[in-house]
């Protein structure tokens, strides 16, 4: 609305050559950026360029290893999140934190409850303080409800309202667009601009160059956790921003070799899980990239935990090389040739205090064994096998897999799957929280196994990503497939326009 | 709302071409359906809150069972049986309301029991040995010994990190054998000790006695402040869901100390009212009560998974588990059965609050599936 007020040259907080590593990854090197009352302002960068660690360090929970934060000018040491909070700052976090036993209500005040006598909890007035956040807001929720089962739209919405009834002087949101609708998005830039009007620093960040652009006077452009420019936005175009943020050609990231498809390798069929997703049908072939593409809880990740039997399926079928699989047994799945590579690796695809060999022996136990027993030396033969083959970085093969880096890690649990020889594979977010030049390698190998026949289903947020490495993208949104899309016919916007649910029916 | 909701999803479907009718034909329900919403929700509301009352299938489960037995014996459900029922009850009672508490920060403190047996033995030396001292010093002793312990077992679970499981089964052994050390073989009798301490166990006021007065008295405490305080509200936080309760600016750290010191507190207070009960005290009292308590206290609603319960729910649990026991007494069962039945019976209160949650939970997804698709489609972003 009005021009941005940059005329106070102190800025409210501000980070002064802050540097910050985790174990072998360097997160920030030497980043600056300074906030001012009233001015909203944009962070920008790829997957992985920092820009979660940089909110993490103003909301408290990390500390700099190096470099000040500045608040008012003052360097100050944030012990812990309380203590940014009482200096005014307020995060919307990427991932909801919510308490999900506790009312809405409850979750937008904890720590803040309004009380009457005896500091009994006035639920009467925090019901009603709730409500008016939300009448603000424009959304109807209800403030008494249990927070457990808002879908991932409302749970932002109560995460915005906690950060604005704190009246806070610094508002961070990390993606706060990410699973809005339109018109909620609208909503919120309204209030964002409102809170700037009122003297409120804002830190944006969004991978939507759009909402950027509309929204944020200034941009802090982030790569590989170092500080590439900050720039007015008005003086930047759309491309000038994607080349400081990419910093080299998108074609030498997505190494994609051109391969003709051989038959069918997993065939999904109207498969349903009630109340997840429905009527999912497509096929993979051998050679083949497929990507799932949509946006986060659109189901993608459910249906791939369906198809290797995590979780059971309500109706339909799956059956790899023509063989059907049962319903809810991963060792069928992993005897029939599937492999998943999980979205969480430090959760879900690893064993971090375990070392690397036996990270990558865990699912050849069977074939490394001589009667009951495992052979170290077997197992310690295949991992070196597959370190050398994925070149995988690392001093000792019996160091534990957590002093890895994300993209070394994330090689061992390819390793650890490949080792099982299988026809399928199943790779969720496979570049997460990995930095871009191990990026270009793990989309180099996945290209590889392609030509070399495997037929490979990825899930993918990255639109860069989908775009550069799949042969066909198939588009979920709210449960169902609404859209494939050949690899010549791909633009962001098709994928966008059916992840959002306004694209056109599964051809 | 009716108007910009139809507005919104019309001009969505203009742009997607191929599914306009089916866009329109949507927003057109989604308008419908949000006018009627909000009765709706409140109406669903109310029946949910009331079917999340989890304490009133306890109420539900102890009142058939009192039909039950009294069919088969009407001197079940005379006011001395209920006396001595509740006079039973009050001290696991009082130890499970403690343990509500710590169990639904997402820790458990195995103890207590130790705890309550020294204390016990404590009061038992202390009252016989120094005649002349008031029995509320003593008790104040006791309780003050109590939340020491409790401050250990707080210190090594938010200081140091270590599982509540493992620190208070440490302590346990701790504390047992501190009170062994104390007690060198040594047994106080009912003899040794004043009558007027005594009579706390067996005196009532207006025919209810003193004992499941004092366990009430402490419930009526922690139950209020667990549901209305904002530090008794940060404990379900906690156990809800402990990274955001620090994220919340929660100070968890020094709210599981207070946690572990009220509950050793409370042990301390138990032990006192045991000793005033039973009268024979050597150092090995309470020997496994623990396990009783946190069964009172899961039976009772109280999720081993933290942030869901209340210290009624644990209270009533520990009255439900201790009227069974009364129960098959007069139905003439094996004593060495109520082993197995009251272990059957908390299996079934596990899987029980289990399947509701599961059921809840499917309900709740469903709701919020509803929702999001009566509201517009969600807005372009797929990348991050």
């Amino acid at each position: 609305m009005s021009e941005p007020q940059v005329s106070d040259p102190t800025p409210v907080l501000a980070l002064a050559d802050v540097s910050k590593s985790f174990g072998a990854v360097q997160a920030l090197r030497g980043v600056r950026l300074s906030l001012f009352a009233g001015e909203i302002h944009a962070l920008a960068g790829e997957n992985g360029a920092g820009k979660s660690t940089l909110v993490k360090t103003f909301a408290g929970v990390h500390r700099p290893d190096d470099g000040q934060v500045l608040l008012n000018g003052e360097p100050v040491v944030f012990h812990s999140p309380a203590d940014a909070q009482h200096a005014g700052v307020a995060v919307i976090y990427q991932e909801p934190t919510l308490f999900p036993d506790l009312t809405v209500a409850e979750n937008i005040f904890m720590g803040r409850q309004p009380r009457g006598a005896f500091g009994r909890l006035d639920r009467g007035a925090m019901n009603a303080a709730a409500e008016e956040l939300f009448a603000r807001l424009g959304v109807v929720l209800d403030p008494a409800g249990p927070a457990r089962g808002l879908s991932i739209a409302d749970q932002q919405v109560v995460e915005i309202a906690k950060a604005i009834s704190r009246d806070a002087k610094i508002l961070i949101m990390d993606e706060p667009t990410a699973a809005l609708t339109g018109r909620e998005v609208e909503r919120l830039f309204a209030v964002a601009r409102t809170l700037a009007s009122h003297g409120c620093a804002l830190l944006f960040i969004s991978h939507r160059l759009e909402e950027i652009f509309s929204l944020c006077q200034r941009v802090t452009i982030l790569r590989d956790g170092a500080w590439i420019a900050t720039e007015s936005v008005s003086d930047l175009t759309e491309d000038d921003l994607v080349q400081r943020m990419v910093g080299r050609e998108l074609t030498e990231l997505y190494p994609k070799v051109a391969v003709d498809p051989g038959e069918v390798a997993l065939e999904v069929s109207r498969l349903t899980r009630e109340g997840v997703f429905t009527d999912v049908s497509f096929n993979v072939r051998r050679g083949e990239i497929v990507a799932l593409a949509g946006l986060v809880g659109a189901g993608r990740s459910e249906v791939a935990r369906a198809i290797f039997g995590v979780d059971r399926w309500d109706a339909g079928s799956v059956a790899v090389e023509g063989k059907p699989l049962r319903a809810g047994s991963p060792t069928t799945a992993m005897a029939a040739g599937v492999a998943l590579v999980p979205e969480d690796r430090r959760q879900q695809g690893l064993v971090m205090e375990l070392s690397i060999e036996r990270n990558m022996a865990v699912t050849g136990m069977k074939r490394l064994r001589r009667g009951p027993i495992i052979r170290g030396s077997a197992e310690r033969a295949l991992a070196s096998d597959w370190a050398t083959r994925l070149q995988l970085k690392y001093s000792r093969l019996s160091d534990a897999v957590g002093v890895l880096s994300g993209g070394n890690q994330q090689k061992v649990v390819l390793g650890k799957w490949l080792s099982t020889d299988p026809k399928v594979l199943i790779i969720d977010e496979p570049t997460r929280g990995i930095d871009v030049g191990t990026k270009a390698e793990v989309h180099r190998l996945l290209s590889n196994l392609a030509a070399e026949g495997l037929a490979v289903l990825m899930i993918s947020s990255d639109l860069p990503e989908v775009l550069g490495m799949a042969d066909r993208i198939l588009v979920m949104h709210e449960g169902r497939l609404t859209a494939e899309i050949a690899r010549a016919d791909a633009t962001e916007e098709k994928v966008m326009a059916a992840a959002t649910g306004r694209g056109e029916a599964a051809a | 709302m009716n108007g910009t909701s139809a507005k919104d999803t019309s001009a969505n479907g203009a742009d997607a071409n191929g599914k306009s009718g089916d866009g329109n034909g949507k927003g057109g329900n989604g308008a419908s359906a949000s006018g009627t919403r909000v009765n709706g929700t409140r109406m669903n509301g109310t029946l949910e809150r009331l079917g999340r009352i989890r304490e009133l299938g306890i109420v539900g489960a102890t009142v058939l069972l009192f039909v039950v037995t009294g069919l088969a014996n009407s001197g079940f459900l005379s006011i001395d049986s209920f006396r001595d029922i509740l006079l039973n009850a009050s001290i696991i009672g009082l130890l499970a309301i403690g343990q509500a508490m710590v169990i639904i920060t997402r820790n458990v403190d195995l103890s207590v029991s130790s705890t309550t047996g020294l204390s016990a033995f404590l009061a038992g030396v202390l009252l016989a040995d120094h005649k002349g001292l008031p029995v509320i010093v003593v008790a104040l002793a006791c309780i003050a010994m109590g939340a020491a312990w409790g401050l250990l077992n707080g210190a090594l679970v938010a200081y140091f990190r270590i599982p509540a499981l493992v620190a208070t089964l440490g302590t346990l052994y701790v504390i047992r054998g501190v009170d062994y050390w104390f007690a060198g073989g040594r047994q106080v009798n009912a003899a040794d000790m004043p009558s007027g301490f005594l009579s706390l166990g067996t005196a009532k006021i207006v025919g209810v006695p003193v004992l499941p007065l004092i366990t009430l008295a402490v419930l009526a405490a922690v139950g209020w402040g667990l549901a209305n305080l904002r530090s008794g509200r940060e404990l379900y936080a906690i156990g809800s869901n402990p990274d955001a309760a620090i994220l919340a600016g929660v100070p968890v750290t020094r709210r599981l100390l207070t946690v572990f010191v009220l509950n050793g507190a409370i042990a301390g207070l138990a032990g006192v009212l045991w000793a005033a009960r039973f009268g024979t005290l050597d150092a090995t009292v309470a020997t496994g009560k623990e396990l009783d308590v946190v069964a009172a206290a899961v039976v009772g609603g109280v999720a081993i998974s933290g942030g869901v319960g209340s210290a009624w729910g644990a209270a009533l649990g520990a009255l439900l588990l201790t009227s069974i026991s009364s129960a098959l007494a007069v139905l003439k069962v094996d004593s060495l059965a109520q082993y197995a039945i009251n272990g059957a019976l908390l299996l079934a209160a596990i899987v029980l609050d289990r399947l509701l949650a599961l059921r809840l939970a499917a309900r709740l997804r469903k709701k919020s599936r509803e929702r999001s698709v009566e509201t517009t489609p969600l807005a372009a972003e797929a990348t991050r």
